[in-house]
Formats: structure tokens, sequence, C-alpha cells
């Protein structure tokens, strides 16, 4: 065993214990500093797999304005113990739901096209051009369309907020 | 004769070590002096003497006030969440000292025959067997700043007080309001070096090309950069979260003893961070005359860079007077914001017919 796979068990047991501590802890702000554990220990594995640029996004997108975001709400609502009690329907679906993406997640990787890597980007092309510049030549050339439809869902999201919460003049 | 562990020579892990331990100490010292050093230039412009009592000119002062915050009793509200609350300091503290690891403090210097770069943080390449450094500086350094909102929110979340909570959520608001700004304000920079590295950038600016007078959209963009960075770290004129008048002291209210002087050297640390963070991207980092043919000369640049900008900080605080709350949102989002994206947008246009440096401008 080399070094990168005692790290990799780290992470991993620090990630599982985390995600499981985002479902059982009483306390929703415990849960949601659990998940960004978990957002951390993501973060890792891309590193390991030599997509660091991943990485940073993964951190400050999920760690550094989402769970900020949750934190903010869960704040302002002031929930401070986890009040309602689980109900029979919520444990089916969860569990169903868990198990279905669990399923899903294997195929994918066994049997899918996940398991071959898609193109043909090797570690010492990372290396040498960069992982950011890799990614941002890939997005503007070959998955512009994509790319640019993303961005106005967003736009469009962000201005029907704003107007949901404009408050009404007169 | 090269001893090599794990696939890494050597001196690799000495270079790593020593150059952590440098780092660290030299930022620790520099936030033990800069509360003494505030104090002392503050008194100076307005007109009093300031700490004179320990030691001589009142030099052991810090050393001194570390004392007696350790000594203190501390205090856990008994209605406060107990587990957030310690982890508070933590998470304020850790990501202001982490940042620090990508900043190129120097020149890449010979050790033994050895190539040593001063960044503590880069990968060993055994290919070409060399230390280089990583592609992603930049992001890595927003990733870490973006974390040091949890410190505050939770503070103020978990001391259950008003005070704290109302400081701590405008501390967060500030933040995210102020990240945005300064996150647009470096990508001119970018759009001019084409890297993400932080040694890249120091490399684009060698020869005193320093960003903040090689063109105008990066003046611009430093200027905002230099302002959101003042905002960020909760310093006067932006010093809301904290204003006396109003909140007592904000989301460190609850907190005593070893905690507040978390929260405090968090507060410093951060402002040493951001002054080197400044000083990469816009003052030229480790460059400064001479320094091709002396490479040792680079740090006492940097540093000088560093403390420079921290006197700034000082001056301001010495200076202005408070921003109220909603004026200081209107200026991050209304002034700010659209300034950096214009910025961009003029960098990029600038970039397209090839003027974008101040002399570039004037000699077509």
């Amino acid at each position: 065993m080399d070094i990168s796979s005692v790290f990799f068990a780290i992470v991993t047991i620090v990630a599982v214990v985390s995600a499981l501590l985002v479902v059982t802890c009483k306390n929703p702000i415990n849960s949601a500093l659990s998940l960004v554990l978990t957002f951390f220990c993501l973060a890792t594995y891309y590193v390991m797999l030599d997509a660091p640029f991943m990485a940073a996004i993964q951190i400050i997108v999920y760690a550094g304005a989402i769970m900020v975001l949750i934190v903010f709400t869960i704040m302002l609502l002031n929930i401070r113990v986890d009040a309602n009690k689980k109900s029979a329907h919520q444990l089916v679906l969860g569990s169903v739901t868990g198990v279905a993406t669990l399923l899903l997640a294997g195929l994918l990787l066994t049997r899918g096209k996940l398991a071959e890597p898609v193109c043909n980007i090797t570690t010492e092309m990372i290396n040498q051009q960069g992982h950011t510049q890799l990614i941002g030549k890939v997005m503007f050339t070959e998955f512009l369309l994509p790319f640019e439809v993303t961005s106005i869902l967003l736009l469009a999201a962000m201005v029907g907020a704003v107007i949901l919460a404009k408050r009404k003049l007169s | 004769m090269d001893i090599v562990i794990l696939g890494l020579p050597l001196y690799y892990y000495i270079a790593m070590v020593a150059k952590v331990l440098v780092a660290f100490v030299f930022v620790l010292l520099t936030v033990a002096y800069a509360t003494y050093a505030e104090r002392k230039i503050i008194g100076f412009m307005q007109v009093r003497i300031g700490p004179d009592r320990v030691g001589p000119k009142g030099l052991l002062q810090p050393i001194a006030d570390g004392l007696k915050l350790f000594f203190k009793e501390e205090i856990i509200p008994a209605e406060s969440n107990k587990f957030a609350f310690l982890l508070a300091p933590l998470i304020a503290l850790i990501p202001a000292f982490i940042t620090f690891a990508v900043i190129p403090f120097g020149e890449t210097i010979k050790v033994f025959g050895y190539d040593v770069p001063l960044q503590i943080v880069g990968y060993y390449d055994n290919g070409i067997g060399k230390v280089v450094d990583i592609n992603i500086g930049m992001l890595y350094v927003l990733a870490m700043s973006s974390l040091g909102v949890y410190g505050i929110v939770l503070a103020g979340w978990a001391s259950n007080s008003k005070y704290s909570l109302l400081g701590g959520l405008r501390s967060s608001a500030q933040m995210i309001s102020y990240e945005l700004a300064a996150g647009l304000a470096i990508i001119p920079v970018f759009m001019l070096v084409e890297s993400l590295s932080l040694q890249e950038i120091v490399r684009a600016q060698l020869g005193m090309k320093w960003f903040i007078w090689n063109s105008p959209m990066t003046f611009v963009a430093g200027i905002i950069f230099y302002i959101a960075t003042l905002a960020e770290t909760n310093r006067i004129p932006f010093d809301l979260p904290e204003a006396e008048t109003e909140l007592v002291s904000g989301y460190c209210t609850e907190y005593s003893s070893m905690k507040y002087a978390m929260f405090f050297m968090a507060e410093y640390a951060n402002m040493v961070t951001v002054s080197a963070l400044m000083v990469t991207m816009f003052l030229g980092g480790w460059d400064g005359p001479l320094v091709s043919s002396y490479p040792l000369l680079s740090p006492v640049y940097f540093i000088a860079k560093v403390y420079f900008l921290l006197f700034l900080a000082m001056w301001i605080r010495a200076t202005l007077p408070r921003y109220r709350y909603d004026q200081l949102m209107a200026l991050g989002w209304k002034v700010m914001l659209p300034l950096a994206l214009g910025l961009i947008v003029a960098t990029a246009v600038a970039g397209y017919f090839g003027f974008y440096t101040f002399s570039g401008l004037f000699c077509n």
C-alpha cells in the first residue's frame, strides 16, 4: 500500500463519518457543518484525481456559498432542535431513494461510459497546460452551447428571485 | 547522493518544513506586533503617546496582552450551543493562516545547490526534478477566504445573544458582498497574465511593471480590491460588525479569554494575508530594484510592501469614520460590483485591440 492509498483511506473515513453525521445530527447547524466537512473530503478527492480546479470550485461554490446560505437560513429561522418527528412515509421514501441512487451509481461506475475516460486528457497534459486552461478551452469551444444555456437558466433564476423578493411600491 | 523518501527527495521535505516554520512565525510575530504598531501609530496620529509602560517604549505590550488573555477566566454562556461556540474561533483562525501557503514571498533561491522557491505550496515534479507551483493558487485563496465566514456566523449564532447574532449576520453579509467585488476585481489581472498561479502573476510584473500602475484597468481593479479587502477584514471604515455603539462588540461579545484572542488574531492574520495578496497581485509581489541580481533581496521587498499596506490600513483607521450599514451595502453592490464587471469587459476589449498597458495606450 503506497502513501496515496493510505491518504485515500483516511479521507474516505472522514467523508463517510461526516456524511453519516449530516443525517443523524439532531441540531441542524451541526448537520450543516458536517456537510461542509463532506464537501471538503470531496474536494480532496478531486485533488487526488488531478483535478485541482474542480476542487477549488467545489469549496468556493458548495462550502463557501451554498452552505453559508443554508447556515444563514437556519440561523434566521432559528431552528434549534429538530422538532418534528420522523413519519413512516419519510422513512420509506428516503430509503427507496437512497437504494435507487446507490444502484444507479453502481451501474454507471461499472457498466456505463463513465467507467472509461471520455476524452484523452492525461495527467501530463494537466501538469503542463493546467487544469483550468483545459477546462476553459473545452467549455468555450466544444461545450459552448450548454454553457450559455446554463448561464441563461441561472440568470432567469436570479431575475425571478429579485422579482419575488421585491417590495411592491405604492 | 539524493535520499528519496516516498518518491520525493529529502531536500523537498526539509525546505517545506523550513518554509512553513518561517512563514508561520513571520505571520504570528507580525500579528502580535501589528496590534502594538497600530496602537502606537494611531496614538501618534492622534497626538497621544500610546502604550509605553511594559518594557522599553512599550515593546513588550503584545506579550503582556497575550499573557493577560491567556490567564483570564473562560466563560461559556449557559444557553449557548457549546460545540459551535468552541469551534467558531478555530474556524475563524485557520483559514486566515493557511491562505498564506500559496503566496510567493520571494524569488527562487539556491540553497546548497538546490532550487528552493520561496512559496510553501508546490508539488515536486519528478519528470523535471523541480518544485512547480500549483496552477490554481488564486482559486485556493478565494476558497479559503470564503470559509472564514463560517467562524463569524457560528460565533454569532452559537453565543445565543442578540448582539452577537446581529453582529454575525452583518459581518457575514458584508463579507459575502465584498468577496464578490474582490473576486471580480482580480479577473483583469488573470486576463493579462493568463494564469491563476501566483508565481506567474508575480513574474508577469517583473521589472517594475507592477499592475497598480502598468495598466489603467488593473489600476482601478487594484483600488477596488484594496477597498473590498478592507471590508472583508472588518476594518474601519467598514467595521460595522463590531460597531461598539450599536452592538457592544458584535459576534465576539460573549467570548472571553483565549477564544476572544483567537478572533483578534484571526482579524490581524487576515489583514496580513490580504495585504500579501494585494502585494502579490498589484504591487509586483517580491519584485523590486536589483532583485534579478540579488535574489535574497526579494523577501525584503515583499515584507516591506506588506508592512506598508498594513500601515495604510492603520492610517485609514485613524482617519475615517464608520460607514452606515445601508451605505456599505450600496457601495458594495451598486458601485464596486458593476465597476468590477465593467473592468472585465474593458480589459477584454483593450486586450483584443492590444493596448492594455498605459505605455501601449500612449504609444500606439
